[in-house]
């Protein structure tokens, strides 16, 4: 597998967290503005360095989307769930993880999946309809996408307690590359949607009462296809946390400075013993639920040119910008890569061939199954002796 | 991950030691222990089964054995025990999980037939999803709602998951080891109403594979096809047929999915007889698949069409209907009957 266009910078060591999650108020360290804004629990000393890398994430997996919008389009792809207007939320969460952390995506966090190391092209082929999953969990540190709402919570709480288990023991599968601790912990992520899942709030109860190494992240967009958060919750999400005995925090998810701050705390909090936190990323769906839906049905486009103006590339720029951190080269060069990535992609995307039948039968099981290799060996037999194979591939 | 493969009877050294009797409770606490033993990343997860040793107590003791970060005693949350299991193996783990009743297992449907059954082919085979989840099933204990169904058809018709139930003491010592010595999830049932019957189990004896049927009582005139609880009723069927001098052949289906209908092919070729027992309902049941796998692939051997004894197409009865309800001797012996007259 080619390495991802997206750089993978170290977690820690060029930024400076002081503090603990439980802030009442929404966190955030740059406007929409973007001017810088200092926040108590989180002290935060940026170098350009690391800021030009968070922007280039958030440009590459904005094109990445916009990629998979247009070839869905297009008719290359059966659909698409675009992550637009969320860039700050994934690539700030994601940056703030260790090689050997776990996270559990939904099937919306492509920003995530790149900052794990994965080809962007895995993303396409599972909207290609070629692969339910497209990467190795346990080398990229990403479980697959899940789709039913929730479900993925509880896989977290059920590793991180393996993680608790594994340092009485030394075990756990082999670490991957790059940079580890001893101590990983999983992140589940989720939607506003989600919250109101019995799964859910059941992942927050175990990993309370176990004090689990686990990060609750949840991308409030605001929009569960068609209903608003308040159809989900009475409360702020991130004060439901209160009831399950771990803190709870809201960040600025158009605020990728503020979200890798506040990530990278929780993190070290549930590496040091302290056990859950539950993250609010306070953000918006820009696009449609996916390009299924049709988001005029039920929202303003008010609504929508308001939080354009809160957008997580545009802030990070303008600061870039005013504070001369980037010079015109450091864009220019970007809008090159993200070109030359955007026809890379839909090259290769266009390059997969159908996988040939008979591979649907693989991985149902680790071992031996007659009845299953008896219906493969049928179909085999039947495509062998079909004089018109018509469109299955062989 | 872990290469915990090698657990179970095959793996141990035999030792000379006479058969112990007892109930399959005890059967299954030891066959537990011995998974236990065998490989540190087997863990038990599930409500009670700590501290009370479960509500039947069948993981009784192994707390105190193997301590509280192998033995859980969860929150009471199926769908959360079945759920963390799934990360639990992903992180190397081999869990067991107890569903306390059949009728609980609800809760936990989505994490066992989305996640669990299918994450292996989610992921092309880069996840294992080494988990059992045993499950006390079936009626005849006089219980409240949801204490006595047979969900197995549920998990039969779902891809990527393994389905067994055990019959007798010997089984469920033999099974439950190679249940968790497996890299599949599976689904393995016990049938609550034997649990306190006694037999001799064999701990050095050669185990049966686990995905075989077995002939439980060679017989030559119908051939009678039975698992988990209903088993012991057409062995005892059995008995009194022979008393009247029809010879019931008896065979202990062990694993509904991937089903082995080797031996009941094999029996009904030379019985040309079949009849089918179980608890669950028959409506798209076990004995509706058996049925129809036996007539494609001995229909020319078949005297009879295929019966089939069941519960019927009701939710499981308050307990004071359950000796109508569940199927029993006299019924099993009235389809045989059927049978033979046809």
């Amino acid at each position: 597998m080619p390495a991802s266009p997206v750089s993978r910078v170290a977690a820690t060591g060029d930024l400076r967290i002081v503090g603990q999650a439980g802030s009442e108020a929404l966190v955030q360290l740059l406007t929409p503005e973007g001017e810088r804004v200092d926040h108590p629990d989180y002290v935060v000393d940026a170098p350009a360095e690391r800021l030009q890398s968070l922007y280039r994430d958030m440009v590459l997996a904005r094109r990445v989307d916009e990629e998979g919008t247009a070839l869905q389009r297009q008719g290359q792809l059966g659909l698409w769930a675009s992550l637009r207007g969320q860039e700050a939320a994934q690539v700030g969460s994601a940056r703030a993880l260790m090689a050997d952390d776990m996270a559990f995506p939904t099937y919306r966090e492509h920003a995530v999946v790149l900052c794990r190391g994965v080809d962007a092209v895995q993303i396409m082929a599972i909207f290609r309809g070629l692969t339910h999953g497209g990467w190795d969990p346990h080398r990229f540190g990403l479980a697959p996408y899940s789709i039913v709402i929730g479900s993925q919570a509880l896989h977290a709480v059920g590793y991180a307690l393996g993680v608790q288990r594994d340092a009485a023991r030394s075990r756990g599968p082999a670490r991957p590359a790059g940079q580890t601790t001893g101590s990983p912990v999983a992140v589940a992520y989720f939607g506003d949607g989600a919250a109101s899942q019995g799964e859910v709030n059941e992942a927050f109860v175990w990993a309370g009462v176990y004090n689990a190494p686990v990060v609750f992240f949840c991308q409030n967009n605001q929009w569960a296809i068609s209903q608003p958060a308040e159809r989900q919750t009475r409360v702020p999400l991130y004060r439901r946390a209160d009831g399950f005995g771990f803190p709870g925090v809201r960040v600025d998810g158009n605020d990728v400075l503020a979200v890798l701050a506040v990530t990278l705390s929780a993190l070290q909090r549930a590496r040091d013993g302290g056990g859950p936190t539950l993250i609010e990323a306070f953000t918006y769906r820009i696009g449609a639920h996916t390009t299924a839906d049709d988001a005029t049905r039920y929202r303003s486009l008010a609504e929508v040119e308001t939080w354009k103006l809160k957008d997580p590339l545009e802030r990070v720029k303008a600061f870039l910008h005013r504070k001369q951190l980037a010079d015109p080269a450091f864009f220019e060069q970007l809008a090159a890569e993200s070109d030359a990535l955007a026809a890379r992609l839909r090259r290769k995307c266009l390059g997969m061939a159908d996988p040939p039948a008979l591979a649907m039968f693989d991985h149902v099981y680790a071992g031996e199954h007659p009845p299953l290799r008896r219906q493969r060996a049928h179909l085999a037999a039947y495509l062998d002796s079909s004089p018109d194979p018509g469109e299955v591939p062989r | 991950m872990t290469q915990a493969g090698t657990t179970g009877t095959a793996g141990q050294p035999r030792t000379l030691q006479e058969p112990e009797t007892m109930t399959m409770v005890q059967a299954l606490n030891v066959g537990l222990r011995a998974a236990m033993g065998a490989d540190p990343a087997v863990m038990i997860l599930g409500e009670d089964v700590g501290r009370l040793g479960g509500v039947f107590r069948v993981t009784d003791g192994l707390q105190a054995e193997f301590g509280e970060d192998r033995v859980l005693d969860t929150p009471l949350s199926e769908s959360g025990i079945v759920g963390t299991a799934i990360g639990l193996a992903m992180r190397g783990y081999r869990p067991v999980c107890e569903i306390q009743f059949d009728g609980f297992v609800f809760p936990a449907f989505n994490q066992l037939v989305s996640q669990l059954a299918k994450l292996r082919y989610r992921s092309a085979g880069a996840l294992s999803l080494p988990v059992t989840v045993r499950i006390p099933f079936g009626g005849g204990i006089g219980a409240v709602e949801h204490h006595s169904e047979s969900p197995e058809a549920y998990f039969a018709h779902t891809a990527g998951l393994r389905v067994v139930a055990c019959s007798n003491p010997q089984d469920a010592y033999v099974m439950v080891q190679q249940s968790i010595a497996g890299d599949d999830p599976i689904i393995f049932l016990e049938p609550k109403r034997r649990y306190w019957e006694r037999a001799p189990v064999d701990r050095a004896a050669a185990p049966d594979a686990l995905h075989a049927a077995r002939v439980a009582r060679a017989g030559t005139d119908v051939t009678v096809v039975a698992y988990g609880p209903m088993v012991r009723t057409c062995l005892d069927a059995a008995a009194v047929a022979e008393g009247e001098g029809v010879s019931l052949a008896v065979i202990d289906l062990r694993t509904l999915s991937p089903l082995d209908l080797q031996p009941v092919l094999d029996s009904v070729r030379s019985t040309g007889r079949l009849v089918v027992v179980h608890e669950a309902p028959s409506n798209c049941s076990l004995s509706a698949e058996i049925a129809a796998q036996v007539t494609e692939e001995a229909f020319f051997s078949l005297a009879a069409p295929v019966l089939r004894v069941t519960g019927y197409d009701i939710p499981y009865p308050p307990s004071r209907f359950e000796a109508a309800y569940l199927p029993d001797l006299d019924r099993i012996l009235d389809a045989v009957d059927r049978s033979r007259a046809y």
